[in-house]
């Protein structure tokens, strides 16, 4: 199975790592790596890591775990 | 309607079971406020935006002597104060040294490896549930959602079987505590929150003490063994950390469980989607967190310099309520908000807060709720509510029912 | 607002052609399904393999966790395209509407996507950079080759150049107890992205885990031994460092070539193009079916004066890639604008870091939480009386604030307290970044002045 976390919106809050610890791993106390391509006998911690991800960083292929970017209305620019 | 109103009726009893329409009253005002009354902030995106402020403290010390105090405390005084309570850099060396031998980086395998023994807790209960269902039906609370956590917890830091029955009676009476009684039966109740309080300290102390001399694989061995030149917690913070994490450990996860089934019975298509599907369960405590969060507002932030949120000014050294639970149910954030939808995406959630004090928790708990709801409706033939709205606990932040009446034909 | 009959034929049955089939191009293309798309989409990539992902290959990979070929990135949706991998793209005829590939083969198209990115900037002396051992990191196969010589055990790592990459490089090789040396020109490593203030903790940082750290210094050569292996690299203060593997991390280079003389705003810098994504020609006129995203792209910004930035960054790719698809489908007043913030991280020695803004826009920065000394703070960077950057070490969870606060276009030095903010970050200092009249390989954000034609290599500074 392929996954992909998209690292700007990671918060390190580490949920992932709690739940799928043989995919995700923290390097030190916030920075994430993780294994892009696990076995998929992982698919279930790592659909649980996704969904736990409160940030919703992690695309997972198949997965319903979508990555969407909510704009928040209103939101300007003073250039 | 000012804010004093407001509080009186969030606080209000006869609005714990659905206090739902009085947050979409409030979300009108992102930011409302009185004279008296603390600042209520009820729309996501500002609530979201203020637990990521670094002008926003959780250290009491900050409040202006005349703000009006948060309710009632749930820490024990004479203990020095957890981080729940604290600002960095002091917040994060404890909850760092808490984490240790909790999470990762350091214990990364501890709560994956407690599945198995979840789930034997889990059969365990339910196992017993039949006997105890009478011409009544069962407390689901009482015999289920509340002795699971404390259970989990105990395991979790080290606390011997044979003592089990100890913590459980310390966690029932400083959880009751948080229920706040008014009348005479007040002092009476306080006394033997105190003594509860103290006898939990000195059994920890001796506990960490014993777990010193000879370490075992738990967290108070991890704690009480240190690390070195990273820092150790000091015997009273391990004692008020290994307190916290009892109290704050259960109190929550009690009422996500609980909250949870409740949803289930009333929804009955979704609790035979999820008996059909039992992966539905991750998605749908997410969705259980938005839809009835078990911290339903964060009562102890102030600011450390006026802020301004969606067009009000909220002073220095103001008290500030974030209202978790009607951000969770903000339209501008959510679609739908009030229907429960198990598999709903994009789901982020304030349930368990969010930024720096984020539920510590909180994959424990999720762990524990999946497994608990899965296994009930799976094993629970044709459960159904005994009463609704059931009887709510007092408390109108860590809101939750105090008795689950349910009753069911067998258990499979 | 209801599609025109052209738009509607384009969605129904046009053929869109997305050159670049890396991170952008692919979400691009899954962009373009999404919003119904449902024409020919044709997929082409000068390199084998299918989309995947380059962060994991200065971390995971280098440290043998992951396997180079374990990165292909997930997909979000099937795209139904006619991939042409391994063919590169040679040349544009705009009148025509083709893209001419390597293969001799061109491709019509009625609206063209170009995220060709960039490559590696390889070692300037021809010779030496064909010595073996002299590697530079940017594909799959570099990775692979790379990681393959460091599970050999070499004696030394030269890295050259202590940019992100550079540092990300070391940071591998240590935790695999390898000795490195890295030699980088300006005073600090991190020093082009983040100034002198942050690349001093940096250099602290890799010091402390034990990299042989030499600022100030350029490799003036490589030597090789008679079979032509790398023996040894010559520096400027004429010391000599033994090593028999060298990264040239040198930072990068656009890759436009094959858009010469094509007529498109192209150059060393990358192509011009406007908000909504849409190329410029070398007149300065926008055209109407040429798009482009990623890092090959320039594009003015709204928070930064309106000049034109160039952002290496993965969230960029993304963002600028789904903007650019909805924009080739949709009529004009329904297009977005790509007002992405820049926002970056980089994993080394154990610690994140992460950005927002354009920190090489910063005259000065102050410490607004935690401290240097700890390795776990925010800073903020100053432009003019308005906060333009932030960065932090271990401390994520507080950018998102300050993100805002750059898009608000609020004051610098922030006015108000802020928790753990320390006596030594209420004074603004200095942000040190070098004199942009040098030629630097380190900014991940890169200024280039107003004009969208502008083909000048050099940096255009901002300030005085």
């Amino acid at each position: 199975m392929r996954l992909v976390v998209d690292l700007n919106r990671c918060q390190g809050y580490a949920q992932c790592a709690f739940l799928a610890p043989d995919v995700f791993t923290m390097h030190g106390d916030e920075a994430l790596m993780y294994d892009p391509q696990p076995d998929d006998v992982q698919r279930e911690h790592v659909l649980r890591a996704a969904e736990a991800c409160p940030v919703k960083a992690i695309t997972v292929e198949g997965g319903d775990v979508t990555a969407s970017v909510p704009a928040r209305a209103g939101a300007t620019y003073a250039a | 309607m000012t804010s004093v109103a407001l509080l009186r009726q969030i606080t209000d009893y006869a609005n714990r079971a659905d206090p739902y329409p009085l947050y979409a009253e409030l979300r009108k005002t992102p930011v409302v406020q009185d004279e008296e009354g603390p600042y209520l902030v009820s729309t996501y995106w500002e609530i979201k935006e203020l637990l990521h402020d670094p002008r926003i403290s959780s250290d009491a010390r900050n409040l202006s002597p005349d703000a009006p105090m948060g309710p009632a405390q749930d820490e024990d005084p004479n203990l020095p104060p957890t981080f729940l309570r604290l600002d960095p850099p002091e917040h994060d060396r404890l909850r760092g040294l808490a984490n240790r031998p909790f999470g990762p980086p350091h214990s990364p395998r501890r709560v994956h490896d407690m599945r198995s023994e979840l789930g034997e807790i889990v059969s365990g209960l339910i196992d017993g549930l039949g006997d105890r269902q009478g011409g009544d039906g069962i407390d689901l609370v009482d015999t289920f959602a509340y002795p699971f956590p404390v259970t989990v917890i105990c395991r979790l830091l080290g606390v011997p079987r044979e003592d089990e029955a100890h913590f459980h009676e310390w966690a029932d009476t400083i959880a009751a505590s948080l229920d706040p009684v008014s009348g005479e039966d007040r002092e009476a109740r306080m006394e033997t929150t105190r003594k509860a309080r103290a006898d939990l300290a000195v059994y920890l102390a001796g506990l960490i003490e014993e777990r010193r001399k000879a370490p075992r694989d738990d967290m108070l061995s991890a704690m009480a063994a240190g690390h070195g030149p990273d820092g150790q917690l000091s015997p009273v913070e391990m004692i008020s950390t290994a307190a916290l994490l009892l109290i704050a450990g259960h109190e929550t996860t009690v009422n996500l469980i609980t909250n949870g089934m409740l949803t289930l019975l009333r929804n009955p298509d979704v609790l035979q989607r999820l008996r059909d599907d039992p992966g539905l369960a991750v998605p749908l405590v997410e969705e259980l967190l938005r839809y009835e969060p078990p911290v339903q507002l964060l009562p102890q932030r102030t600011t450390l310099t006026d802020v301004e949120v969606g067009g009000t000014i909220i002073p220095k050294g103001a008290s500030l309520w974030l209202l978790l639970a009607s951000g969770n149910r903000d339209p501008q954030r959510f679609p739908d908000p009030d229907r429960f939808i198990p598999n709903r995406t994009d789901n982020q959630h304030l349930g368990l807060g969010s930024g720096i004090h984020s539920c510590f928790g909180a994959p424990l708990a999720r762990l524990e709720a999946q497994l608990a709801l899965t296994e009930l409706v799976r094993r629970l033939d044709n459960p159904r509510l005994l009463e609704d709205p059931p009887e709510y606990r007092q408390n109108a932040v860590l809101r939750g029912p105090r008795h689950l009446n349910i009753a069911f034909d067998g258990i499979k | 607002m209801p599609l025109d009959g052209y738009l509607q034929r384009l969605r129904r049955e046009g053929h869109i052609v997305v050159v670049g089939a890396s991170l952008a191009g692919l979400r691009a293309a899954e962009t373009l399904r999404e919003e119904g798309f449902s024409g020919t989409l044709t997929m082409i990539g000068d390199e084998p393999h299918e989309p995947y992902d380059r962060p994991p290959l200065s971390k995971q990979v280098l440290l043998g966790k992951v396997p180079p070929d374990h990165t292909t990135l997930p997909r979000r949706r099937a795209i139904d395209a006619d991939w042409r991998l391994g063919t590169a793209a040679t040349g544009l005829d705009m009148g025509a509407k083709r893209v001419h590939l390597a293969d001799g083969t061109s491709v019509e198209y009625d609206r063209l996507l170009i995220t060709t990115g960039v490559r590696a900037r390889p070692w300037p002396n021809e010779l030496e950079a064909d010595l073996d051992g002299v590697f530079v990191l940017r594909t799959v196969d570099d990775a692979a080759r790379l990681h393959h010589r460091l599970k050999a055990g070499p004696r030394r790592v030269l890295v050259i150049g202590a940019g992100f990459t550079g540092s990300e490089i070391a940071s591998a090789c240590r935790e695999q107890q390898l000795p490195v040396t890295v030699a980088e020109r300006g005073p600090a490593p991190l020093v082009g992205a983040l100034g002198a203030v942050i690349g001093e903790v940096a250099a602290e940082l890799q010091r402390e885990h034990g990299v042989d750290l030499r600022c100030g210094v350029q490799v003036t050569g490589l030597e090789g031994d008679p079979a032509g292996r790398l023996r040894c690299a010559h520096l400027s203060d004429g010391s000599t460092v033994e090593a028999d593997i060298a990264v040239v991390s040198l930072g990068a280079t656009r890759n436009t070539e094959w858009l010469a003389g094509s007529g498109l705003g192209a150059g060393p810098r990358g192509i011009a193009c406007d908000a909504g994504c849409r190329a410029f020609d070398v007149r300065g006129i926008v055209t109407d079916d040429v798009f482009v995203a990623g890092d090959v792209a320039r594009s003015p910004h709204p928070l930064f004066g309106y000049q034109f930035l160039s952002l290496e960054h993965w969230g960029n790719a993304v963002a600028q890639a789904e903007i650019a698809a909805h924009n080739m489908i949709n009529a004009s007043s329904d297009r977005r604008p790509h007002v992405w913030t820049p926002s970056f991280w980089s994993a080394q020695f154990g610690v994140n870091i992460k950005s927002v803004g354009v920190p090489p826009m910063g005259q000065e920065i102050t410490v607004t939480q935690g401290s240097l000394a700890d390795r776990c703070f925010t800073a903020v960077y100053g432009f003019q009386g308005r906060m333009i950057a932030a960065v932090t070490f271990d401390q994520a969870k507080w950018l998102e604030f300050y993100q805002r606060q750059i898009e608000q276009a609020a004051p610098f030095p922030p006015p108000y307290p802020s928790v753990d903010r320390r006596p030594d970050g209420m004074r603004p200092v200095s942000a040190g970044f070098p004199d942009p009249s040098l030629p630097t390989h380190g900014p991940t954000v890169t200024l280039s002045g107003h004009s969208p034609t502008d083909r000048r290599v050099s940096f255009t500074p901002m300030r005085a």
